[in-house]
């Protein structure tokens, strides 16, 4: 009850927090991508994951996706604050519309000898990984999933030897014939 | 390859940005002078249709554009140069966002070849202003230069209104390409703000209001941004419905205050009678505003009861900071039409008499009552008088930011939109002398004042300069209690009463310094004087710094205390010290 005197209102509201996945289609111009981590800096809201490329050049168009957590009000002002922005095209909750496909890609570095070696070449089997490069004494291991699962196999790694990660971050898209 | 040397829209950069402005219509510029825009200076030596003004530092030239524009309605306009001059943009950029005015801003910038390399006034303008602008842009190539700038008129004035930077590199505005005036095509495919309301939303809202027996509209700035049609439209809905309405800091003059359905303002030091009102209605609509925390007070506590019509333009305002029940997305005045329409074909004005009844007893509780001095000059009853002085004449009102500015909006009454220019959102010092500048070039036969403080006008105070250069007879009324009295209010409240560095010990004499900037000085320290100082300050036809000394200590109320509801309001004639501490002390714990 002891909280500084203040001219603001401080009490925060403390609504569950929702994980959404945002697809953003964007013209691919020079500071576009500035302007929305900008946003989510300047605004507070977190990323917790972000993939950009260019998927239509001939058209100049860029498609961001981003898995964002806030309450179900800040997950809207995030889609209104994105949608008003001059370079945005389309902003789509693939959370909402829950007929969306997610994947990330991982490349996963394991060192190790005997019998952790076995193991760990057992376990990518298990998940589908594949090899992309070894020697006598590690693999890099490429695997494709939902986050989750990526997440579960890194976790397998870690007592096996694991050395470093990298990770694409989320792409999705819409399941069915239609477009975003 | 085609001779071009005869084609009249080939041109350099520089002379590209000269007629473009000249295509949009613009007559008046703001702007200063710097390595990075000289090729720009350069072509408007070279011509009539446009005219500088010459400020004394960039910010000056960011509020004058500001107060121009929201005078006129049109966009204003700035030209400053790169690094420095960009930077010291940023408060009226900023300022401008946050109150949705439009201003297009052109910065210079240092050759592409130098960009990145730390050149002297090198900064990375675009980067620094994105974060303040609606839309900014680096233009590295002559030949888009075009479509850039009518692209950033655009952006500029449609939607919701916004300020626009466009930095130009110093060879692009040397570099020679091809014109064309504004067409459909120069904007951005994705940029297609939403005019018209929804038809079934704007139904559902004429059902709740028809069937409203506590009605509230509370309208804002957006309603002056949509234009002079929409104020009207405004006016008749309130006629229709026979509704109260109050207003934002923002929307003051929307509707007029006159008026007899006006509450007076709402919000953190607005009328009992409009606070009242809005904690206890069953049905608000809201035009034009955004639920800004100076407004809702504690946001769990806001208007409870009641059934909310937003009416914007900008989606991310609905359901911001209030959950709203009837989102209508669209401009103010288009959406106001056919919201009007609706109710005069479906519905008739519902009888609100006991709501009446109601909201007459707290207006008896008559909120901005002051003691009244034979001695000293209250702050309120000086800007009664002026108020009074300036009835018959054609008067624009800007304000700085604090007690004076609060004072301003609750005693000075304004009859039509676009006459009150005031630093809203952003709530910026020294705001109002250069925005009184930009007001008189737009309006030059009018009476232009600012409402100032002795702290805040002196923040931008080299403007008198400017405003002696251009035969500008703005009228400086600042009320002199020699502290930061906002500031100082707040510590008193909330803060053990420990003024720290809230009070000026050296004032400088502003008469004295009216008359070394070259204009004219006059004070007032008696409220006997008031009526002969203020009669000369309006006819005198040349720039007035006005000293008023008054009541140093008086505090502005009615308040709503941090933290608490509109219907815990602290009244002047209930603040005492005691009173004033408990408010407060409740308070504290919930700050």
């Amino acid at each position: 009850m002891n909280q500084p005197a203040s001219a603001y209102f401080l009490e925060e509201r403390h609504d569950p927090n929702e994980t959404h996945t945002l697809s953003v289609l964007v013209q691919n111009e020079p500071g576009v991508l500035a302007r929305v981590i900008g946003l989510f800096s300047g605004r507070g809201y977190n990323i917790d994951s972000l993939t950009v490329s260019e998927t239509e050049s001939h058209k100049h168009l860029s498609r961001i996706t981003i898995v964002t957590t806030g309450t179900p009000t800040v997950i809207e002002q995030i889609k209104h604050q994105l949608d008003r922005m001059i370079p945005v095209y389309r902003v789509v909750d693939m959370t909402i519309t829950g007929r969306s496909i997610e994947r990330e890609l991982a490349m996963v570095k394991v060192r190790g000898r005997g019998d952790s070696r076995v193991e760990a070449l057992r376990l990518a089997d298990a998940f589908r990984a594949r090899v992309i490069d070894a020697t006598t004494e590690s693999f890099v291991f490429e695997i494709t999933g939902n986050s989750s699962k990526i997440s579960q196999f890194i976790d397998l790694m870690r007592p096996l030897g694991l050395v470093e990660v990298a990770r694409t971050g989320v792409a999705a898209i819409g399941r069915g014939p239609e477009g975003m | 390859m085609t001779d071009k040397s005869n084609d009249p829209n080939q041109m350099t950069g520089a002379a590209m940005i000269v007629r473009a402005l000249i295509d949009h219509g613009v007559q008046h510029i703001f702007g200063y002078p710097g390595g990075a825009v000289l090729p720009i200076y350069d072509e408007i030596f070279q011509q009539s249709d446009v005219e500088h003004i010459l400020v004394r530092h960039e910010q000056g030239a960011g509020h004058a554009a500001e107060g121009y524009a929201r005078s006129t309605g049109r966009p204003g306009v700035v030209l400053v140069t790169s690094g420095p001059g960009a930077t010291n943009m940023v408060t009226p950029l900023t300022d401008a966002l946050m109150d949705s005015i439009p201003l297009v801003c052109i910065t210079g910038q240092v050759p592409t070849h130098l960009i990145g390399n730390d050149a002297f006034q090198e900064c990375d303008t675009v980067g620094i202003t994105r974060p303040c602008t609606k839309h900014n842009w680096l233009v590295r190539d002559v030949n888009d230069l075009a479509k850039v700038l009518h692209e950033a008129f655009y952006v500029a004035t449609t939607g919701r209104p916004g300020p626009v930077v466009v930095d130009v590199p110093k060879d692009v505005q040397f570099a020679v390409g091809t014109y064309h005036p504004p067409r459909k095509s120069d904007v951005h495919v994705s940029y297609t703000p939403r005019v018209k309301g929804d038809a079934a939303q704007i139904r559902k809202a004429v059902a709740l209001l028809a069937a409203a027996k506590r009605p509230v509209i509370y309208s804002g700035g957006g309603v002056i941004n949509a234009g002079p049609e929409a104020s009207k439209l405004l006016r008749e809905l309130v006629d229709v419905t026979g509704f109260p309405i109050t207003s934002t800091l923002m929307g003051l003059g929307a509707y007029p205050a006159t008026g007899k359905n006006w509450l007076g303002m709402l919000g953190m030091h607005g009328t009992y009678e409009a606070n009242m009102t809005m904690h206890g209605c069953d049905v608000m609509l809201c035009v034009g505003a955004r639920f800004d925390d100076r407004i809702t007070g504690r946001t769990d506590a806001f208007s409870p009861g009641s059934k909310k019509i937003h009416i914007d333009i900008d989606p991310s305002s609905i359901n911001k900071n209030i959950h709203v029940d009837v989102p209508i997305i669209g401009d103010a005045g288009n959406v106001l039409g056919d919201l009007l329409q609706v109710f005069k074909a479906e519905a008739k004005k519902p009888d609100i008499k006991a709501w009446w009844q109601e909201i007459a007893k707290w207006r008896a509780r008559n909120s901005l009552a002051y003691k009244k001095s034979n001695d000293v000059i209250l702050p309120q009853y000086a800007i009664q008088k002026l108020f009074e002085a300036t009835r018959g004449h054609d008067t624009y009102i800007t304000t700085e930011v604090g007690q004076h500015q609060m004072w301003a909006a609750q005693f000075f009454g304004f009859e039509e939109p676009h006459r009150w220019m005031t630093s809203g959102g952003l709530g910026t010092m020294g705001y109002g002398l250069p925005a009184a500048l930009g007001v008189q070039v737009a309006h030059p036969d009018s009476l232009v004042i600012d409402i100032a403080g002795d702290a805040s006008v002196q923040m931008t105070m080299q403007e008198m300069s400017t405003a002696v250069q251009f035969e500008l007879p703005i009228k400086i009324f600042i009320l002199n209690n020699q502290y930061m009295g906002m500031v100082r209010q707040w510590q008193q409240l909330l803060h053990g009463n420990r003024l720290s560095h809230s009070y000026s010990e050296a004032l400088p004499d502003f008469v004295k310094l009216a008359d070394a900037f070259g204009c004219v000085g006059i004070q007032a320290i008696k409220p006997g004087d008031l009526d002969g100082a203020l009669k000369e300050m309006i006819k005198v036809k040349r720039p007035v710094l006005f000293d008023c000394r008054v009541a140093a200590l008086e505090n502005c109320f009615p308040m709503i205390p941090s933290g608490k509801a509109h219907n815990e309001m602290l009244l002047p004639a209930e603040a005492t010290d005691e009173a004033t501490a408990a408010a407060f002390a409740g308070g504290k714990a919930l700050v």
